[in-house]
């Protein structure tokens, strides 16, 4: 907590307005009190004086009943605490506590004091002179006292009592204290004012600074701090929306640059690394292959040299050649998947590539009976594609087209149009990752002959499988039986556990938790984790509503292919064709399409006839 | 005395070199064997080979070293090269390292027949010319100079509009026993760098299969040669053509090929 830039910022600002405050205060507090002094003290001068010459008379006509009187009844004011005369030896002759009356009050005492410090006591006192604030005992509050001596004058020794002669100077003091109880209260409220508003400015200091620090400088970098951990778990993918302008904000937008160009060099990365350990595997298993096929190969064929007056061996070990032939033709075609790498892609015309292909599966169609129609779109513009590659899906599709037919003569319908469709129901989920790179494809779970994508669902109790449709926009989920959209389960990364929930944002159509994973090579794809709910976001379809296709669309009167294959037909290794085939031909078509950014589907029909469709995006140069 | 033996067959594998045991010495050859590198290389300087078969990956060392040893050596002994892992690479490289042929694994008995006969046969041909020294192209007739070639058996050359045509060598025709028939596979558009693009059956009834120097797209096929194969004989390096293709990747493919400029 002591670490926060709040908290330092508080409370570095926090000591300097106590300082302020308090220099302020002292300042103020001072003032305050010496005006409120001062003001007692000419008061009690003012008193003092008054008291002096309401007496005189009294005191010339040696009236001692009068005097006493008067002294009393000033005495009764509130704030005055004493009001006495003593006479030139200092003995107490009036005061308004009768107990007093007759006292002898010591020279140190502090009434005396002032003009009794020296040995020979002074006769004239200025008035800052005559008072003197003290306090009667530690425990009671302050009194401020002011003496006034009483001087000789002609009146007093010319009076008829010739009670004082002419020689003396001061013939006695008054001496009125004054309980100074109420300024001292007065002080100390503003004492405590200020201190109660040093206080309070403080605290709301402090909850503005937190306020904003919270604002402008936790919450920003919060969020920063949750993406780096998010870097960290390797979800390059995630991004921070920027908000603000400030220094966070840049740092935001430069860490989001950054999570960029590092997600494509991982990329980059990604697929060549994926590329060349597919090589090493298939050279390797090539190798491995190869070596103990060529004892078969090169014994079975020496056999085949030696027998050849034995008819009977000649066609069993025929069988071991041609066997061993094939093997080497699937290891070499297992090679040049490997080497199919990224393709060479420049503007072709697909309508010359679709032609070469015919031109080369020529003889086997004619020889077949087989009658090809084309119905081509002659306004198609050029595609960016890779011709050669391009060739080998059409030649692949003909043959097979040609091999459904058989030798009963058919025709083989090929049409191109150009078609404006919407992402819905058209885009595939091909690739998802959690935010460890684990794939979230499913194989073994298909939804309309389409791999899934699958995530675990937990609750505190039981957990299942999520089988989301890879297809976008068409929401053919598999939930799990007993499932139930509540609010505590969770939705995880079935390898790794990782969450896959976004923390921050809930489905704008129903407010349940959104799903999130990455679609590599690029991507981001969310839906609503609710079953009822449809709601789905895939950044790579962006904002367009319809994107540009070049539909190719190739249909056989064939025998068609069975519902149960249909799945399968893009598996490598797969064939109908038995011995004639090495099941390779549809993957290496499905692979050159997913290439382009393509799709492919396949309807058929038993005995009726089977139609490819390739979808070719269109780009716009 | 250094014993003479016609071919020495090195191969890690054991089966692999008992089967070219029996093969080819059930065409009267003489083999000797080995089933590692330094042995090999042992045998080689004290014997006498006319030809070498070695495979290419081996666990104590890399075939090319032995057939970069033996091309040093002043005995310029024929190598086939071989191996199971058959890339594109593995072929161009042995080709252009000096290699005769090179048989990619698994290879059927007549494969390795028809290749070692070419071999020895082209070897006999080098002799007979480096012999009569002063005559030369008196035994075989060796390649254009603006003509690149893979190894000994075919050459390329590309034309001003972009397109190459592609043939056999005099040597390579002339290393044949007599040609009877000239196959074109059936559909072939493209040719693939090292690999088969065309297969001669010969009077023994061997089939030769021809490597293409360069990948490309087949624009024209000469099918002259199939009804008259003497063209191959009388001008194997204008008229006696086989393809005309359009190359793939001619820059990238060509620094593998041997310049023709330098026999002659």
């Amino acid at each position: 907590m002591f670490n926060k830039i709040g908290f330092k910022l508080i409370f570095i600002v926090g000591v300097t307005v106590l300082f302020i405050i308090g220099g302020f205060a002292f300042i103020n507090i001072t003032s305050h009190s010496t005006d409120l002094l001062n003001e007692v003290e000419r008061h009690a001068n003012q008193l003092s004086e008054t008291v002096k010459y309401s007496t005189r008379y009294d005191m010339m006509l040696n009236q001692r009943d009068h005097i006493h009187q008067v002294i009393n009844t000033i005495g009764e004011q509130p704030g005055i605490r004493d009001v006495r005369i003593l006479n030139k030896v200092g003995k107490i002759i009036y005061s308004t506590k009768p107990s007093d009356i007759g006292k002898m009050v010591n020279k140190r005492a502090e009434s005396c004091y002032a003009c009794h410090a020296e040995d020979k006591p002074l006769e004239k006192i200025s008035i800052k002179e005559k008072t003197r604030i003290f306090r009667l005992d530690p425990d009671s509050s302050r009194v401020l006292g002011v003496i006034n001596p009483i001087y000789n004058d002609k009146s007093c020794w010319q009076a008829e009592c010739h009670a004082h002669s002419r020689e003396k100077i001061v013939l006695g003091v008054l001496d009125v204290t004054i309980s100074l109880e109420e300024v001292d209260k007065q002080i100390q409220n503003s004492e405590m004012e200020i201190a109660v508003f040093a206080v309070i400015s403080i605290l709301i200091i402090s909850f503005i600074i937190a306020f904003f620090v919270k604002r402008w400088v936790d919450k920003p970098v919060n969020v920063l701090l949750a993406a780096t951990k998010q870097v960290a778990d390797g979800n390059l993918n995630y991004k921070i929306e920027q908000s603000s302008k400030d220094e966070i904000g840049k740092l935001a937008g430069s860490f989001n640059n950054m999570t960029k160009k590092l997600s494509e060099a991982r990329l980059q990365l990604f697929h060549s690394d994926k590329l060349a350990s597919l090589g090493r595997l298939a050279a390797g298993v090539a190798h491995e292959i190869n070596n103990p096929l060529t004892g078969v190969l090169t014994y079975s064929s020496f056999l085949l040299k030696r027998t050849k007056g034995n008819p009977e061996l000649q066609e069993d070990l025929n069988v071991i050649v041609r066997e061993t032939l094939r093997s080497r033709e699937i290891v070499k075609s297992l090679l040049d998947f490997a080497r199919q790498s990224v393709p060479k892609k420049s503007s072709s015309n697909i309508h010359e590539i679709i032609e070469r292909a015919i031109g080369v599966v020529e003889n086997q169609l004619s020889l077949n009976k087989i009658v090809v129609r084309k119905n081509f779109d002659a306004a198609l513009s050029k595609l960016i594609l890779d011709a050669n590659q391009m060739q080998q899906v059409f030649i692949n599709l003909l043959v097979n087209a040609a091999d459904a037919i058989g030798k009963k003569g058919g025709t083989i319908n090929i049409t191109t149009s150009e078609l404006k469709l919407s992402p819905l129901g058209l885009l595939q989920i091909k690739k998802a990752q959690c935010s460890k790179r684990h794939s979230l494809i499913d194989n073994e779970i298909k939804i309309d002959g389409k791999s899934s994508v699958k995530i675990k669902v937990k609750s505190d109790v039981a957990e299942g499988f999520i089988n989301l449709d890879p297809i976008y926009g068409k929401h053919k989920n598999i939930f799990p039986v007993n499932f139930n959209s509540s609010n505590d389960l969770k939705f995880v990364c079935p390898e790794c556990e990782t969450n896959l929930l976004i923390d921050s944002r809930v489905c704008p159509q129903c407010g349940s938790g959104l799903i999130s994973f990455t679609t590599p090579p690029q991507g981001t794809f969310e839906c609503c984790s609710n079953q009822e709910c449809n709601w789905q976001s895939w950044d790579l379809v962006g904002k367009e509503s319809r994107l540009d296709y070049l539909e190719i669309k190739i249909s056989d009167t064939g025998c068609g292919i069975a519902k149960e294959e249909i799945d399968k037909i893009f598996e490598p290794f797969f064939s109908t064709k038995g011995q004639r085939g090495t099941g390779l031909g549809l993957a290496v078509i499905w692979g050159i399409i997913d290439n382009h950014d393509g799709i492919i589907s396949v309807e058929s029909e038993i005995s009726k006839g089977t139609t490819f469709s390739i979808k070719l995006p269109i780009q716009k140069i | 005395m250094k014993k003479e033996i016609d071919i020495l067959a090195i191969d890690d594998e054991q089966v692999v070199v008992n089967a070219i045991v029996k093969i080819l010495g059930n065409e009267n050859f003489s083999v000797d064997t080995s089933t590692n590198s330094s042995e090999a290389l042992a045998k080689i300087n004290s014997n006498k080979y006319n030809l070498i078969i070695c495979d290419i990956m081996m666990p104590d060392a890399d075939g090319f070293e032995i057939l970069n040893q033996v091309q040093k050596s002043a005995a310029s002994i024929p190598i086939i090269m071989s191996s199971g892992y058959s890339t594109i690479e593995n072929a161009v490289r042995s080709l252009y390292e000096g290699a005769v042929d090179f048989v990619p694994k698994p290879f059927t008995a007549d494969e390795l027949i028809s290749s070692v006969k070419r071999a020895l046969k082209y070897s006999e041909l080098i002799k007979l010319n480096s012999e009569f020294e002063n005559q030369k192209n008196l035994f075989f007739v060796s390649c254009p100079s603006k003509y690149r070639r893979l190894g000994y058996s075919t050459w390329s050359f590309t034309e001003r509009d972009g397109t190459a045509i592609i043939g056999m060598t005099d040597i390579f025709i002339k290393s044949l026993e007599q040609i009877d028939e000239i196959i074109f596979p059936d559909g072939i558009e493209e040719v693939v760098q090292a690999n088969s693009c065309l297969q001669i059956k010969t009077s023994d009834g061997l089939l030769h299969d021809v490597l293409s120097p360069i990948s490309g797209r087949i624009v024209e096929k000469n099918f002259e040669l199939i009804h008259y194969k003497e063209i191959l004989e009388k001008d194997p390096y204008f008229k006696g053509w086989v393809y005309r293709i359009i190359p793939t990747d001619y820059v990238y493919e060509s620094k593998n090929l041997i310049s023709c400029s330098s026999d002659r």
